[in-house]
């Protein structure tokens, strides 16, 4: 397979063009997000990953939709350098924030992980802290000061749809929250340190419907002035949340992206008959 | 069916477990019990088998042929299932025994030796032979504390630090130091002394130090190894999370890391600290002994507690003896009361 068929490049501006722009697009036209540039990614031998190009437009949502083990997980590690701690992992391929390409020798990883921040499959709130702690964690992770914690906290909790729940148990363990409410307190925790890109790792796999539908709710007021990359199983999820979609496959050999368009355009009329297979439910 | 309904609401619904049947599970323990009693009792009499113990062995015995026969009035499966619960009762019971018999003696034997005095006197103007109810141990338990401290100053931070190294670091030389720290807990704790003499002591004098250095390398591996797996409980997702906030690896492991695993390395420097609080020969080198309260820890030997015990039993006699006791069960009470600390500071992480 010719790699100009599988690197169908998403590309904000041409798209809003195309589609005249919508309410989704509004502000996005100039602005840079992440891009991505044929990304490989090796485990030991293994080449889990092949000339991944994509483009995630600033202020919009991502779903990275396939089935499991073709990659999607591994690529979203190496948008913001977490796939470097797995031993005997090696990629080739430029990454691009807002211009800047990650993997450059005079980055500080620390500080480029401040701007793309994640959310993960699991629920982790740290034990050893309460529910405001664990929200401010990052900022005391990162040695940064803040004038008003207390408006912070409030504004990270609300934007991630849980500080009603929890505005009057703010000294308790964040382990004494519900699965669906960890969740959203892992969110919360992750935009307190104002990251401009949040990726998310299946954040609603552990999760049940009534908390599923909050996080995407969520995912959805945060898209108006964040970057987000989700990737996910459910397909009604990727429809409902997503304005882009890239479909990743693996026949065996390494994983790659078979499509990638507007999420209208992978689920309505899909250029590819696998795509159309996949999120039709008739594989994977 | 409306009834039904009607008398359930009124009348209120009490917390029951249906599943304890507490008369019937004693009904049957009573009999195979009362049984194998007697068959005991008939065995102590009319056999060589005699005293307490020869009872305790024939008891065991009599209720795992009992209860076989018992549960065979049912089938194999019960049988087989009611000998395994008897062997598994009766192997927590013999483990038991010589736990609660060293107890019982060194309390019994130590009695007479406690009074209040015990804790306020030194021995410098009692001998170990004179009367009790004269001298005391406060200065062996001072210096006890003051030796474990220093130990503890040293060894725990050093122990976690290597346990760090090769939890989170995971440096080249993390197999060669986890080997090396394994190595060391087998180090025999003469051996400890005699380094610290040959390094410290001969140049220097015998002191409180010295005593605490010997111990401080004994301490070490167990806190290591302990403190390793400790961490290694640590989920791999919090450590992600850490470094996804933008946070160092140092800011992890202290923020994050250490913080989650705070009750599992408080147990940690306890065993390493109960490891050492009774170690002598360590001590017969390096800090030696004083029958003087002092709170000097260099340039002259500072007593202990294992070291009063020690020096008591030698000079012999009953009083001395007894004193030696008093001290055992002194010791014992004072490990015992740590293991509560470190519970009690365990515990306090959870929210």
């Amino acid at each position: 397979m010719e790699n100009d068929d599988i690197n169908l490049i998403v590309n904000a501006t041409n798209t809003n063009a195309a589609t005249g722009g919508n309410a989704l697009d509004e502000g996005r036209v100039g602005t840079n997000g992440l891009q991505t540039k044929g990304i490989h990614v090796w485990f030991g031998k293994h080449h889990v990953l092949e000339d991944i190009s994509l483009d995630f437009p600033a202020n919009s949502v991502t779903g990275l939709i396939g089935p499991s083990g073709c990659g999607k997980s591994t690529f979203l590690r190496v948008l913001n350098r977490m796939h470097e701690f797995i031993p005997g992992a090696a990629m080739a391929g430029e990454v691009f924030l807002d211009g800047e390409e990650i993997y450059g020798p005079k980055v500080d990883v620390t500080a480029m992980r401040l701007k793309v921040g994640m959310v993960f499959q699991k629920p982790n709130p740290f034990p050893s802290m309460t529910i405001a702690e664990n929200v401010l964690a990052g900022l005391k992770l990162a040695n940064i000061k803040v004038q008003d914690k207390d408006s912070l906290l409030e504004e990270c909790l609300t934007r991630a749809g849980l500080w009603k729940e929890v505005k009057d148990r703010l000294k308790l363990s964040g382990s004494s929250l519900s699965g669906g409410q960890q969740q959203r307190l892992c969110i919360a925790r992750a935009l307190a340190v104002k990251p401009k890109v949040l990726l998310m790792d299946e954040p609603c796999s552990a999760l049940d419907p009534a908390s599923t539908l909050k996080v995407e709710e969520t995912i959805v007021q945060l898209s108006a002035d964040m970057t987000i990359v989700v990737v996910t199983h459910n397909m009604q999820q990727a429809a409902r949340v997503s304005d882009f979609c890239a479909f990743f496959l693996s026949d065996g050999g390494p994983g790659q992206v078979v499509e990638a368009d507007r999420t209208a355009v992978i689920f309505s009329s899909p250029s590819d008959q696998r795509t159309a297979d996949y999120v039709q439910g008739r594989f994977g | 069916m409306s009834n039904a309904s009607t008398s359930s609401i009124l009348q209120e619904v009490q917390p029951r477990k249906p599943w304890v049947n507490r008369s019937q599970s004693v009904r049957e323990m009573v009999k195979p019990t009362l049984i194998a009693g007697i068959i005991a009792i008939a065995i102590v009499l009319f056999t060589g088998l005699a005293g307490p113990l020869g009872f305790y062995f024939s008891f065991v015995l009599a209720f795992i042929v009992v209860s076989f026969i018992d549960g065979m009035r049912h089938d194999k499966v019960k049988a087989i299932d009611k000998v395994m619960t008897t062997l598994v009762t009766a192997g927590f019971a013999t483990a038991f025994i010589p736990w609660a018999s060293i107890l019982f003696t060194v309390f019994q034997r130590g009695a007479s030796a406690i009074y209040f005095g015990y804790f306020t006197h030194d021995m410098s103007y009692t001998s170990a032979d004179d009367e009790l109810g004269m001298g005391g141990l406060s200065h062996a338990l001072v210096g006890s504390l003051l030796i474990l401290l220093m130990a503890s100053i040293i060894a725990i931070p050093f122990g976690i630090v290597t346990a760090l190294y090769i939890t989170e670091v995971k440096g080249k030389l993390s197999g060669l130091v986890r080997v090396i720290v394994q190595s060391m807990s087998g180090v025999p704790s003469i051996v400890a002394g005699l380094f610290v003499y040959a390094v410290v002591v001969s140049r220097y004098s015998f002191s409180g130090v010295a005593g605490a250095i010997a111990l401080s390398i004994l301490m070490l591996p167990t806190v290591a190894r302990t403190s390793e797996e400790v961490l290694k409980l640590v989920p791999d997702d919090l450590r992600s999370s850490a470094y996804a906030l933008g946070a160092s690896q140092m800011a992890t492991t202290f923020r994050i890391v250490l913080p989650t695993a705070r009750s599992g390395l408080i147990t940690a420097s306890m065993l390493g600290l109960a490891r050492v609080a009774g170690e002598t020969a360590p001590l017969i080198l390096t800090a030696y002994y004083s029958a003087v309260y002092s709170l000097k820890v260099t340039g002259q030997p500072l007593a202990s507690l294992p070291m009063y015990i020690f020096q008591n039993f030698s000079t012999g006699t009953d009083t001395a003896l007894t004193r030696a006791w008093g001290g055992a069960a002194v010791l014992l009470s004072f490990i015992f009361i740590l293991f509560i600390i470190a519970r009690i500071a365990g515990r306090g992480s959870r929210k």
